[in-house]
């Protein structure tokens, strides 16, 4: 889990613990009074890193920010030397590939967290919901290893040129098969997302009322239509979270994106060309910024990638908490 | 008259644990059966048998015939059994994705209609079947999360009505309803059962003795006394009967 959306998480926590700690006022003995007030303390802590994050991001981007503005954002020349700075190359590469690893990681989790919630034997899902755990534990940097020398002479040699022969007509899948890319870092990103996405998403499916799917069973519905028609739509707002979520992490991965994707700062509309993504510029450039104005760029970056991500994340929790809401309203029907 | 669905030695279980303890008793068509019994005695895993929806839960299973119209639901295709033997549950579960149109619609969709006309025509008689329409005119469109939880169970009514199933299961309708509208479902249950087989599973006595024209007593999975529910209420054969239907014990 990234930084942001730990913190996120920890915050959004910090504030509903914090928020009962306040309102509980049975304690009277003074013990009781300073561990709470301590408790308090730390959810505000983690509530205040935040904070003290974003500002600091804003105060070390001033430079960059008073001198190019929002013009940075869709500015494409980057050159340190001549100190001219616009982030879009960076902000396409990551978006593009993020794109591409949401539409490639999205059907298999969505399939995969069906499965696991509605289709595998008790014990099957207990196996697969741990393994599709593990692989969300392996670190970035062993994926990245993979992917550059496992993935991308794949890509290169059978992949890429299959493509350009038989989708070749498509913008997407012209130019020479280079095999580290924005296809590369998509894949990559997408095999990273899939775990988190899968087991959100199955503990969304999971929350669906066994009454929802009994009534339409009851009807002499197949299982598959008991999915489609009861399932997927009760749990729609928490799919799109868990998909958020996904989006959340891919946009914050960093090493093994760095490690595929080639980083050269074009904006080329073939998943084949290498590209650059916001997160690998600051890592490649961050120890070699000998200039201040270079430097405060590279964090301006970094604060519009903080932005993202929260935004990302924060609509992410709302769509799951909706749900939340959504089943225990139904549950008062009951 | 011979049954519209005959038990014969019916046991049920959940993984080791045996719910049902070979019961046998007989249907009869155009006729609302109540089933009674103590909470656990397995009246719901009963009724759940008739239409095969017990076998869903992981680890579930069955022994014994359940014949409608005289063959073995068993044998027969679970989903052919479960169009044809309607059910109606606690809980009055609609869709919350689905507008009021699309719940009724829904189980015929399923049957493969397709022709809005049709679809529309049917929705309607339902909805007025169950005394509906008047109260959702103009919103079927809209979700059904607006409607107080006596329509919502009415709508389920309806859901199940527009496919035009043989018998009708209920388990507990009304317990999740206050006294007006469960009066209004019990209505609707005596006008049903013109066309309808009516097994309901109740835990109110008095419902049971308005609504019903025959009685099972279920304690502990077997089957204690069955008859016309006028001799099961005012002379009750069993001691055990007696002491439940007078209150004093389980």
């Amino acid at each position: 889990m990234d930084p942001c959306a730990c913190c996120l998480r920890a915050f959004i926590f910090g504030g509903v613990f914090g928020g009962i700690l306040i309102t509980t006022n049975r304690a009277t003995y003074p013990g009781d009074t300073f561990f709470r007030r301590l408790t308090i303390l730390f959810a505000l802590a983690l509530f205040l890193l935040v904070l003290v994050m974003a500002f600091q991001l804003y105060r070390e981007a001033q430079p960059s920010l008073q001198r190019f503005g929002w013009p940075f954002v869709w500015g494409r020349e980057w050159d340190p030397v001549h100190e001219k700075f616009g982030a879009l190359p960076y902000i396409y590469g990551t978006l593009v590939s993020t794109l591409l690893a949401l539409a490639l990681a999205g059907p298999i989790s969505l399939g995969a967290a069906v499965y696991l919630a509605e289709f595998a034997p008790r014990r099957l899902k207990a196996t697969l919901a741990f393994l599709v755990d593990l692989l969300a534990g392996i670190p970035g940097i062993v994926y990245g290893l993979w992917g550059s020398f496992v993935l991308a002479p794949f890509l290169r040699n059978c992949l890429e040129p299959w493509l350009g022969k038989y989708l070749g007509f498509l913008p997407l899948f012209q130019g020479p098969p280079f095999g580290i890319g924005l296809l590369a870092a998509g894949i990559i990103l997408a095999i990273m997302c899939i775990p988190v996405m899968t087991a959100v998403t199955r503990e969304v499916l999971e929350v669906v009322p066994a009454g929802q799917r009994e009534a339409l069973l009851a009807f002499g519905a197949t299982p598959w239509e008991v999915v489609r028609l009861a399932v997927l739509p009760y749990a729609r707002e928490g799919i799109i979270g868990a998909f958020f979520l996904g989006l959340g992490k891919a946009l914050g991965e960093t090493l093994a994106v760095t490690m595929v994707i080639g980083n050269r700062p074009e904006i080329s509309l073939s998943l084949f060309s290498p590209a650059h993504s916001m997160t690998s510029v600051i890592v490649n450039e961050f120890a070699q910024a000998v200039k201040a104005i270079h430097l405060a760029a590279l964090i301006h970056i970094g604060l519009l990638l903080f932005g993202i991500t929260l935004l990302v994340n924060i609509i992410a929790r709302l769509l799951i908490y909706r749900l939340g809401r959504k089943v225990s309203r139904w549950k008062q029907v009951e | 008259m011979t049954g519209k669905i005959v038990v014969d030695e019916l046991f049920a279980w959940y993984d080791d644990r045996e719910v049902l303890k070979g019961i046998s008793l007989e249907i009869k068509a155009n006729r609302v059966t109540a089933i009674i019994g103590p909470s656990g005695c397995g009246k719901s895993t009963f009724i759940r048998c008739l239409n095969r929806m017990h076998e869903i839960v992981p680890g579930a299973g069955t022994a014994g015939k359940v014949y409608l119209d005289g063959r073995d639901v068993y044998a027969l295709n679970p989903i052919e059994v479960r169009r044809r033997v309607g059910m109606i549950f606690q809980t009055p579960n609609v869709f919350p994705a689905m507008s009021i149109f699309q719940n009724v619609a829904v189980g015929l969709a399923l049957n493969g209609w397709r022709r809005r006309q049709e679809l529309h025509s049917t929705v309607e008689k339902t909805l007025s079947q169950v005394g509906l329409l008047e109260e959702v005119a103009g919103r079927l469109d809209q979700p059904a999360t607006g409607l107080s939880s006596g329509q919502l169970q009415r709508l389920c009514i309806a859901r199940t009505l527009a496919v035009e199933p043989e018998v009708l299961l209920m388990d507990e309708p009304c317990s999740a309803l206050d006294p007006i509208a469960s009066f209004r479902i019990e209505e609707l249950i005596r006008e049903l059962k013109q066309k309808y087989t009516i097994v309901i599973v109740t835990h109110n006595m008095q419902q049971a003795a308005r609504i019903s024209d025959y009685t099972a007593f279920l304690a502990q999975g077997e089957l204690i006394e069955y008859g016309s529910t006028p001799a099961v209420f005012i002379n009750p054969k069993d001691r055990r009967t007696e002491s439940y239907i007078t209150g004093r014990s389980a």
